[in-house]
């Protein structure tokens, strides 16, 4: 045994509380330090791995920083052309309906060029789960302003700021979702405070367990940091999420029809 | 005494964990891995670990394991 | 099992029910509207799913995610629709994912008109979508040719994991003709090509076994040389897809003049080969059935035996560029072009024929 493997068996008196879920590879990821793609990763691949479901979800992944997503989850796994994911995964499901089918989603993917599929999808009721990472602004190009860029944020393309007049406001997911009666599940979450993430792995086991269900289409929100380019450190990213995100994005659940469907149910969200 | 071990390679750096650790048992190191991160350590006062899993919870890679140690009252101490 | 009175659409539709289509998505769009009006009603009843879709582009994106599944799928749109679906043809073709798409085109370019046309020729057989992506194209020219050819599109679609693309017109569509509805023999149905994904489809791990690992259908590759693997692995499948090259030859072998024309044009140049060769005129048709691969190597022979070709098309110039390069340095080819959206009989294309010959 090296040293770290001898750390890593739990001694008689001790019991393993954390520890790495088989559904996310063992594998190092391309994020950015701070990036909480990873911890979004980790909560959506320790639910599957609970339910016990990975062995017949599908994953359909999107364009941006989170296009390799299918890399670190541990999953039958097809990659959307940009925005398009909730149509893949529309096709997914009719094709395999007994099948668990994610989209995992960001911002510029599902909230700006993904919007009308993403809507639609959720209209239909289909029966998906869509995570959807928001994090004010576009990282895989370079921090260019977003369809939830806040306003007053500097990004490369809004160089003064968001502007109310040219560029309209900061687009609200949940609350759109929460129009659609397709819609079964609908939660905002946020993943900057232990707190807010043990709250937001509720929200998405709920949603997966509506799809498991067969009730409807279920939809988490995450708001995310990206330090690299918000220009912050990962410790004043998630300052600023706590400060400036959840005041214009407030947490909570916007929509849940399940009435009290399906079991071990709704529990009452639990956002700081 | 619970402890934590860091999975030193996979770590970038970023801190969050030391902003969440009730003790503030752990710190930025001076060290450097593969990767090219300053990584983050355990103090000194390592031994205050209370199992809580916080720094676990909030780290984004995955580099953090936790061992609670299991209280006398459980009974279950011992040869478990 | 029977004979039907029924439009080219409606004969796509049947076909593509019958060849073991099990989902379809669609937009709806002049004139290919009746093969969703027949599958919204037919498809569900057989135990697949029929989505109206919010765009085309949703619509091809709906088809590569059943695709990826190895489940027999499909989308029938026109021209303008069409072109919103390029960039998921790409992705299909990048990421190895069956498909079939019905486009009966209209004239153009921008909304054009609900007529006949072949100007879309250029955007189906040269890909259409970015990056070296190519669809496999069959062109009917009869409401039976719609039924038949529905089994060879998924058919094709499986054997080479890519998009195919069935490409009519308002008169393919349109027409109501009598139609055999008899599956070939040996089609292989829904279970047979989804047995010929087993391989690859998605599925979810666990139906593969206890040892089994996750699978990925991605277009992708960053890693330096990886994308020049993946593509050549795809320039080896359209260099085999040749293999599938066929035409419909009439009068060639004796002609001295042979015209080379598809679709609804094709039918009409037959017939007016039919009435030139009772005025003793030696001219044949080739009518190309698939537009890629293009039957470039029959076009070569008939060049070599000395025949002259003359392109008719209803467009303003878009196949005979292939012909001519299939026969440069042996033949020349002429051309006649038929404006978009114009209703032509035989007797329009008499003229063009007989100056071809004089030509010669």
């Amino acid at each position: 045994m090296t040293m770290t493997e001898d750390l890593l068996a739990p001694r008689p008196d001790e019991e393993l509380v954390f520890d790495a879920n088989p559904v996310q590879a063992d594998r190092i990821t391309h994020y950015c330090p701070g990036c909480h793609h990873g911890i979004a990763h980790r909560l959506v691949t320790e639910v599957l791995h609970e339910m016990g479901v990975a062995p017949q979800t599908i994953l359909v992944a999107s364009v941006g920083c989170a296009t390799f997503t299918y890399d670190y989850m541990l999953v039958d796994s097809v990659e959307a052309p940009h925005g398009r994911a909730s149509a893949v995964a529309t096709g997914v499901k009719r094709a395999r309906p007994d099948r668990i089918v994610y989209a995992y989603q960001g911002d510029g993917d599902m909230g700006s060029i993904g919007l009308a599929e993403a809507l639609h999808a959720a209209n239909r009721g289909e029966r998906i789960t869509v995570i959807f990472v928001n994090n004010t602004v576009y990282g895989m190009t370079g921090g260019q302003m977003a369809p939830t860029t806040l306003l007053g944020q500097k990004t490369t393309t809004t160089p003064k700021g968001r502007n109310m007049a040219t560029e309209g406001a900061p687009l609200r997911m949940s609350e759109l979702m929460a129009q659609l009666d397709g819609v079964i599940y609908a939660e905002r979450c946020a993943l900057n405070t232990v707190r807010n993430i043990r709250a937001a792995k509720k929200a998405i086991r709920k949603a997966f367990e509506v799809q498991r269900a067969g009730l409807g289409y279920s939809f988490v929100e995450l708001l995310s940091g990206c330090p690299t380019n918000w220009h912050m450190d990962p410790v004043a990213a998630n300052e600023r999420i706590g400060k400036d995100m959840i005041p214009v994005f407030p947490l909570g659940v916007y929509k849940d029809a399940t009435g009290g469907r399906p079991d071990g149910a709704a529990k009452e969200a639990d956002h700081e | 005494m619970s402890r934590i071990v860091l999975l030193e390679e996979r770590c970038k750096g970023c801190l969050l964990c030391t902003t969440v650790c009730p003790r503030n048992i752990l710190r930025k190191s001076e060290r450097f891995n593969h990767q090219g991160y300053q990584v983050v350590e355990a103090g000194d006062n390592a031994a205050e670990c209370t199992g809580c899993a916080a720094c676990a919870v909030i780290c984004p890679d995955v580099v953090i394991r936790v061992f609670r140690t299991r209280k006398a009252r459980d009974g279950r101490g011992g040869d478990a | 099992m029977s004979d039907c009175l029924i439009k080219g659409n409606e004969a796509i539709a049947f076909g593509a029910l019958d060849a073991g289509c099990r989902c379809y998505f669609g937009y709806p769009i002049t004139p290919q509207n009746e093969i969703p009006e027949v599958l919204s009603a037919l498809l569900p009843e057989a135990g697949g799913s029929f989505v109206q879709a919010e765009s085309e582009v949703a619509s091809i994106n709906m088809v590569l995610g059943a695709g990826s599944c190895g489940i027999p799928a499909m989308t029938s749109s026109s021209s303008c629709g069409i072109s919103l679906m390029q960039e998921g043809l790409s992705y299909m073709s990048g990421s190895h994912i069956p498909g079939v798409i019905v486009n009966m085109s209209r004239g153009g370019p921008g909304l054009g008109d609900i007529g006949p046309s072949q100007g879309d020729y250029f955007q189906a057989v040269k890909g259409g979508g970015h990056g070296d992506h190519r669809s496999l194209v069959l062109a009917p020219a009869t409401a039976q040719e719609c039924y038949d050819m529905m089994f060879r599109a998924f058919e094709l679609a499986f054997k080479y994991r890519n998009p195919v693309m069935v490409l009519g017109d308002a008169i393919v569509g349109q027409i109501k003709e009598p139609v055999l509805r008899r599956p070939p023999a040996d089609a292989p149905g829904a279970a047979g090509l989804e047995e010929r994904a087993a391989d690859w489809r998605l599925e979810g791990y666990g139906r593969r076994g206890p040892d089994a690992t996750p699978r990925l259908l991605k277009s992708v590759y960053l890693a330096e040389g990886a994308l020049a693997a993946r593509n050549r692995l795809l320039q080896e499948k359209y260099e085999a897809m040749k293999a599938e090259t066929s035409v419909a030859c009439t009068d060639v072998d004796d002609a001295d003049l042979v015209v080379v024309a598809f679709g609804s044009i094709g039918r009409i140049a037959g017939s007016a080969v039919r009435l030139l060769r009772a005025e003793g005129c030696k001219v044949g048709l080739l009518r190309p059935v698939t537009l890629f691969p293009f039957p470039e190597a029959a076009l070569q022979q008939l060049a070599k035996q000395g025949k002259r070709f003359l392109v008719i098309e209803q467009n303003l110039g878009q196949m005979i560029e292939d012909v001519r390069l299939a026969v440069r340095g042996i033949a020349d080819a002429a051309w006649h072009g038929v404006m978009p959206g114009l209703f032509i009989g035989a007797d329009a294309l008499l003229d063009p024929i007989r100056d071809a010959l004089r030509e010669i």
